[in-house]
Formats: C-alpha cells, structure tokens, sequence
C-alpha cells in the first residue's frame, strides 16, 4: 500500500456512500417493523380505558399522557400507527399494481390505450385528491375499507407515468430488439427483460407512495370520512384533541402528530434510499 | 387562436363531463337511503306506505343510476344545482355564499406560498451544499412529512389558544352583526388558516424549484457565463430566473389542486366556514346534492389553473409563440 501516492487525502474520514445508504435503508425499515410490531402488541392495551387515570398531562407512568377516558396515549398512538402502516401497505400494494398494469397498457397498448391511460390520469388528476376520497369514502359508507380503497384507488397516476415511461425506454432497448430479432415471443419478452426492467422502479414507487398514502389516511379519518372512533387512529386521535386543546391538553396533539411525522419520514428514507440505490444514476451519491 | 380556444373549450367540456359521471355515480352508491336522510328516521317509521312510496318516486330511489344522472345533469347544465340537505338552501347559493371566504384564503395562501417558495428554492438550489441549502432542505422535508391538519392544530395550540394573537376560529367575530363585521375582522380570522396553508405549501414548491435550479445552474449555458466572469447571483438573476420561469409556472398551477385539499383540512381544523368545510359537513351528513356540487367546482378550479398555466406559457415562452401560441 505504501507504494501508491496520495495526491490527494481525503479531508476526513467517512463510510462509503453506498453502505451508508444501505445502512439508512435497513434502519428505518428496521426502525418501522419495531413500530408497527409494538402496536400491534399492545393494541388491546390501547383500548384499555382507566378512568382513575383521565387527563394526566406526560409523565414518566404515562410518557405520551393519557386522554379523557384514561386511556395512555402512548400505546394508542403506537397502536394507531400500526393501523395507518397496515392501511397503507394495502393501499401501496393495490395503487401500485394498478399502475404497473395502466402503465404497462400504455406503454405496450398501441396508441388508443396510451390515450386512454393518460386521459384517465388528466381525470384523476382534475379533482383535488381530498374530494376525491372524501366522495370514494361516501361512497363506500366509510369505514376501514372507505379510506383503504380510497387511498388505493387514488394513488396511481405518478407511478402509473412513471413506468410508461420506464417501459418506452425499454421497448427502444437494444436487448429488447435483439430478442424479437432471434423470435422471442412477446410474453416471453415482457417477462424475462421487461419485467426485470422496471421492478426496481415499481418497488421504490411501492415504497415511496406510503408517505403520502399514511398521510392522507390519516387526513381522511380526522375529517371522519375514515376509520371509527372506537379504533386507535392517529386521524380520529387529532380529531378528539381538538376538542381539548382550549382546556390546555397539548400533548394530545403534540406527540401523535410528531409521531406520525416520524413514521412518514422513516418511510421517505427508507424509499429514497432505495431508489438510490437501484438508479445507476445516483449510485455514487 | 380560435382553434386554441376551441380545443380547450372541447377538453374542459369532455372533462366536466367524466367528472359528473365519475361523481354522480360515487355519491349515487352510497348506502345513505336518500328517503331516510332527508325525513330522518322517526319520520321514515311512522309513515304511511303511500307517503313513502310517493317519496320514494321524489327521490328517483328504485329509478336507474344513468336515468338520474340524465335528469341530475339537464338541470345542471340549466344552472340548477339542486337543493342542499343540511344548509336547507339551493347548492349553487350556499357554493356562492362560500366560496368568497375559501377564494379568499386559497388565494393568500396560493400567492404567499409562491413567492417564498420560489425564493427559497433558489436560494437553496443555487447554494447548493451550503447552510442556507441545509436549512430550506430540512424545513421542507419535516414539512412535507406533516399532515397539513397537523400543522393547523399546533399553530392553533400555540397561538390562539396558548398566547392568544389570533381567534380559535371562524371567519368573523363571534355574535358581532354581519354589518358590524370589519376588514380587519375578517384579516384577524382569515390569518391563522392562511398561514398554516401556506407554511404546508412552501416545502413543495420550495423542493420543486430547488431541483430546477440546480438542474440550471448545472447547465453548459451557466459554464460558459461563469467562464465569461460573471458571479455566481448575477448568472443566476439573467440566466437561472429566465428559465426557471416555466417549471414555476407548471408547478405554480399545479398547486392550485393540493392548496385547495390543504384548505378542506384547515377549514375543518379552524372551523372557518369555506367551500372545504361545507363539502365535509355534506358528506358527513348525506348531502348528496352539496358533495357533487363543490366537487365539480373543484374540478372546474384546477382545470382553469392548469388552462392558465398553458396559456402563460404562451405569453412567457418566445418559442411557443412563435409555433403560434398552441401546443
């Protein structure tokens, strides 16, 4: 080693960029499971009301506080967390395989369903999405599935161009025409190079539509479109809080909602560097 | 010119036209029994079966979904809107009485969100790596991460409720008469909700634009000005703004669609009486004929944002104008 010059030493020492983002990666997906495994446990707990213990601002019995009916907000907020991850992930899983397959159809489609999509896309795009769920929520009569099936069916149209996008730039790729060259049947090429092509696309897409799609759970339940009093929801939490926030209960708000921003953040991490890592462009950053 | 005209016209026609569809059919499937909703329940179980059944022809229950769309549309495009259930009022007067007071927010929050977002934007993106940078970065990246209802609360938390500059709510002074009612009234109720909408909508504009101009400032055209011996703030003021006017206009347009989201939320957290609060107070309450309503209006609002935007373009960019100002 002694034998190579350094013209130039690095001013200080630090990690590769690569294995720092990876680490960020695992982190907060790890970070996240531990949040969503510690709701789900004590999600009986969460409901546990003791009316011993009512409007108790943060202690260290009661780090988040408790509320009006002496429930610790602490294991509410945890459990509700889990609910908007589990709200989320089936809302990301369903939007994004919408958008695979609108993306797909028009990218491969021909002209007609390309016009198709992309108007569909001006569609969703013409309502302001809180209306739009606000009318799929009504029309579903509320509930767990009203904002599930809201959020899912909302989500798509970013990815949606995306991936029409990622498929055209495949379609010109030199690999795709030697196939059809040598006889590759189509489904065959759609499965073997174009799938291949865009998965790594479509999964940050997955991960990275959470963020929003959380965040809008959670808006469409405060407005109470969403899901039921009686289930742990950060939504129906900030709702109830409004109406002691003039009686000075601020940790009712306060914690849930930094909480909830955690989660959103720890996702946007998670899908950024995800997609850094997969996007050859960026792979140095 | 005309074409021009034309064929927008066309697209808004065919757009409103799906949006009444898409909508019509959403609120239509509701399990909300429009009989019930509108007698209530006590009413429903003491009437007779003729009453009901007459009812039940007044509210086109049993009637097919596109019958009602077709009659629910010929009275729209007549400019009857319908009536609406919780406000006891046509919905075109209670839309109209409003929108006035949401307009009014969405416009301070859509103009103060612009501007500084933009600033901040530049500054961010042309110090890239810098403190400043640092800063902006962070400020949008918590804030795009807050939900906007969120952000509301806590404003209302620390200043109305904890040191007491701004009313918990409402848009007017309450049991002051409606003629009593000053500017500087309405400029003290419309502030909080204002600014929250705006703080929310800086992060978006603010990361849009910072990509921009790094993109610009990047470029082979801002190399040779440079090289030419021009600062770093002078190629950004003749070079960067000129080019980044129109991704700030597309992007400035397309916000008009999350301000007006945002303004559902803060409208319900400040109680403050707008078209969002109203179409929440609709759907919570079976007010089929409101909820259609604001949610054509809004459509019809970000459709005329995204004209705007493409019009602009036309007047900014000396190559459109050039192929004749359509595209």
């Amino acid at each position: 080693m002694s034998a190579v010059t350094t013209f130039h030493r690095p001013r200080a020492r630090r990690m590769a960029n690569r294995r720092a983002t990876l680490l960020a990666c695992a982190a907060s997906a790890l970070l996240l499971t531990c949040v969503v495994g510690a709701g789900l446990a004590c999600f009986d707990a969460a409901t546990a009301t003791d009316f011993t213990q009512k409007n108790l601002a943060p202690s260290l019995a009661h780090p988040f506080g408790t509320d009006w009916m002496g429930r610790d907000m602490l294991t509410r907020t945890l459990a509700g967390l889990s609910t908007s991850v589990l709200v989320g992930l089936i809302a990301a899983v369903a939007s994004s395989l919408i958008a695979l397959a609108l993306g797909a159809a028009a990218a491969l489609g021909g002209r007609r369903a390309d016009a198709v999509v992309s108007w569909l896309v001006d569609l969703m795009m013409g309502v302001p999405h809180i209306v739009l769920l606000i009318l799929i929520s009504f029309a579903l009569g509320k509930g767990f599935w009203g904002v599930t099936v809201g959020v899912a069916l909302t989500h798509w149209p970013s990815l949606t161009r995306v991936i029409r996008a990622e498929i055209l730039q495949c379609k010109q790729a030199g690999f795709v025409g030697a196939a059809r060259q040598l006889g590759v049947g189509r489904v065959r090429i759609a499965l073997r190079h174009m799938l291949p092509y865009v998965l790594p696309q479509f999964l940050v897409g997955l991960v990275l539509m959470f963020p929003h799609a959380i965040l809008h759970e959670a808006a469409v339940t405060f407005l109470g479109f969403g899901l039921p009093p009686e289930q742990p929801a950060i939504g129906i939490i900030l709702s109830e809080s409004m109406t002691y926030l003039s009686a000075g209960a601020w940790w009712l708000a306060l914690f849930p909602g930094l909480a909830l921003i955690g989660v959103v953040m720890l996702f946007d991490v998670a899908g950024s560097s995800l997609r850094k890592l997969v996007d050859p462009h960026s792979a140095q950053e | 010119m005309a074409k021009y005209i034309l064929h927008n016209a066309l697209r808004f026609l065919l757009l409103m036209a799906a949006v009444s569809v898409v909508v019509f059919t959403l609120v239509s499937l509701s399990p909300v029994d429009p009989v019930q909703a509108n007698v209530g329940q006590a009413a429903l179980l003491s009437m007779s079966p003729e009453k009901r059944a007459q009812l039940d022809a007044y509210w086109g229950v049993g009637t097919p979904l596109p019958e009602r769309y077709l009659s629910w549309a010929s009275a729209l495009l007549q400019g009857d809107m319908g009536t609406s259930l919780r406000y006891n009022a046509p919905v075109a007067q209670v839309i109209a009485a409003r929108a006035a007071n949401s307009l009014a927010l969405m416009a301070i929050a859509w103009v103060a969100s612009g501007v500084i977002g933009f600033a901040l934007g530049v500054l961010a993106g042309v110090r890239r790596g810098s403190l400043a940078d640092k800063l902006v970065k962070g400020y949008c990246f918590v804030l795009a991460a807050s939900p906007t209802f969120w952000i509301g609360l806590l404003f209302l938390m620390v200043f109305a409720v904890g040191l007491g500059w701004f009313p918990l709510g409402f848009s007017v002074p309450v049991g002051k008469a409606a003629a009593d009612v000053t500017l500087l009234d309405a400029l003290h109720h419309i502030a909080l909700p204002a600014i929250t909408l705006s703080v929310v909508g800086v992060a978006n504009v603010a990361l849009h634009t910072r990509e921009k101009t790094i993109d610009v400032m990047e470029s082979d055209y801002v190399r040779f000005a440079r090289a030419r011996g021009m600062s770093t703030w002078q190629v950004a003021r003749r070079h960067g703004l000129r080019n980044l006017v129109l991704p700030a206009i597309t992007l400035q347009f397309a916000q008009i669609s999350e301000i007006f989201g945002g303004s559902v939320l803060v409208e319900q957290v400040f109680s403050y009486p707008g078209l969002g609060q109203a179409a929440v107070t609709a759907g919570l309450g079976g007010d089929v004929a409101l909820l259609a309503g604001i949610a054509l209006v809004s459509a019809a609002l970000v459709f005329g944002g995204n004209l705007a935007a493409n019009v602009l373009y036309g007047v900014v960019d000396p190559r459109m104008r050039r192929r004749g100002g359509a595209r």
